[in-house]
């Protein structure tokens, strides 16, 4: 079961500065649990953002990134009321979408 | 020679300024990456989590905590974390947020307490539904001053009793609480130590926990870190939810009173 993430946009001008946290365990599979036994890798494999259903960008995220990410980027050329849409999928096949409203600066 | 000597003066002034909070460079390092934290800190994700546990129905009678008594009334959860530990006239004890949420969850949701108090603190693959509730709860109050009870007569015992627990030397090691917190500038390995019985030193007792540990990306409660001091002083485990500790939390956050709350904390 995946958990909601936190995407957070404050507007400068024209500029979106978009943060997201995300929660996911992110297994390096290097780690052993109490009983010795290795835990599986468990990963973020990409995460895509897309402003008014226009992708912005696609990244390919590897396990070396922390447990319960943080991830920001700038958009240039939005607006207040602009849709932003975050996704991820790990390498289980578990799949996440989240989305928030650019809201006016200061509000 | 003089040149020199105004020099280090003039050098050592800002130290001295610098030196009641942090004079390592190791711990300045990391105060500018907390700096860089605090604004994402992923405590708020277990903040959301907790959010959605007292809001939906949930334990043996199927009742969410949206009745629980904070302090501030039924329901009231904005602000009521900085006025806590308080006195609850239904209990008739001092309670802190951790216990007064765990007797909501018990009296509203029908939880029993050794259930609760099995296993209460967090580990790399399970965060205790009640350390994500007082997040939320935390999370709640960022921005408000902490005023915790102080006028009710148990209250000021809890305060005195906690002052006791902070000050009683005992165990294996002759340790107090106050042993490391009670001292200025004192430091374990490259972690300074703050003075809980100065005012804006003891805001440090209050700000961390609830809070974010980067290692192991974990949310623990401030009853875990108490938990935690009375174990490196080799004494008994203290009982989860007590009266003690909610006593020593009502010590810690008299001292800081009057000060402001940021949220759940971030630690390294």
């Amino acid at each position: 079961m995946t958990e909601p993430m936190k995407i957070r946009v404050t507007l400068q001008g024209d500029v979106a500065d978009v943060r997201v946290l995300m929660a996911h365990p992110m297994e390096t599979g290097q780690r052993k649990d109490a009983a010795g036994k290795i835990v599986p890798l468990h990963f973020i494999q990409t995460i895509s953002a897309q402003l008014n259903g226009k992708t912005v960008f696609n990244a390919d995220v590897s396990q070396a990134v922390s447990r319960n990410p943080v991830f920001a980027f700038k958009v240039k050329g939005a607006k207040t009321g602009d849709k932003v849409v975050i996704t991820w999928t790990d390498n289980k096949g578990e799949k996440r979408t989240d989305e928030t409203v650019v809201r006016a600066a200061g509000s | 020679m003089r040149v020199a000597l105004v020099v280090g003066l003039v050098a050592a002034v800002p130290w001295l300024q610098a030196a009641a909070q942090s004079v390592d460079p190791t711990a300045a390092e990391f105060d500018k990456f907390r700096a860089v934290l605090e604004k994402d800190n992923p405590a708020e994700l277990f903040e959301a989590k907790g959010e959605h546990l007292w809001r939906t129905p949930g334990g043996p009678k199927k009742a969410s905590l949206e009745k629980c008594d904070l302090g501030l009334g039924p329901g009231m959860v904005k602000g009521a974390y900085a006025q806590m530990p308080r006195y609850f006239a239904d209990v008739d004890r001092v309670m802190d947020a951790e216990a007064r949420i765990v007797h909501c969850m018990i009296s509203l949701q029908g939880f029993s307490y050794a259930e609760l108090a099995k296993a209460p603190f967090s580990n790399e693959v399970r965060t205790p539904d009640p350390v994500s509730l007082v997040a939320y709860v935390a999370g709640q109050s960022r921005g408000e001053k902490l005023a915790p009870g102080r006028s009710h007569p148990k209250e000021l015992a809890a305060y005195n009793n906690g002052k006791a627990v902070f000050f009683y030397r005992a165990g294996s090691f002759d340790f107090s609480c106050a042993s490391c917190h009670g001292v200025d500038n004192q430091r374990i390995r490259t972690q300074p130590l703050p003075n809980f019985t100065k005012p804006d030193q003891a805001l440090a007792a209050v700000q961390g926990w609830p809070g974010y540990r980067m290692t192991g990306g974990v949310v623990h409660s401030l009853q875990w870190r108490l938990n935690d001091c009375f174990r490196q002083q080799r004494f008994p485990r203290p009982e989860y939810a007590s009266e003690t500790l909610s006593a020593l939390m009502t010590y810690l956050t008299v001292n800081a009173s009057g000060q402001v709350y940021k949220g759940p904390g971030i630690k390294r």
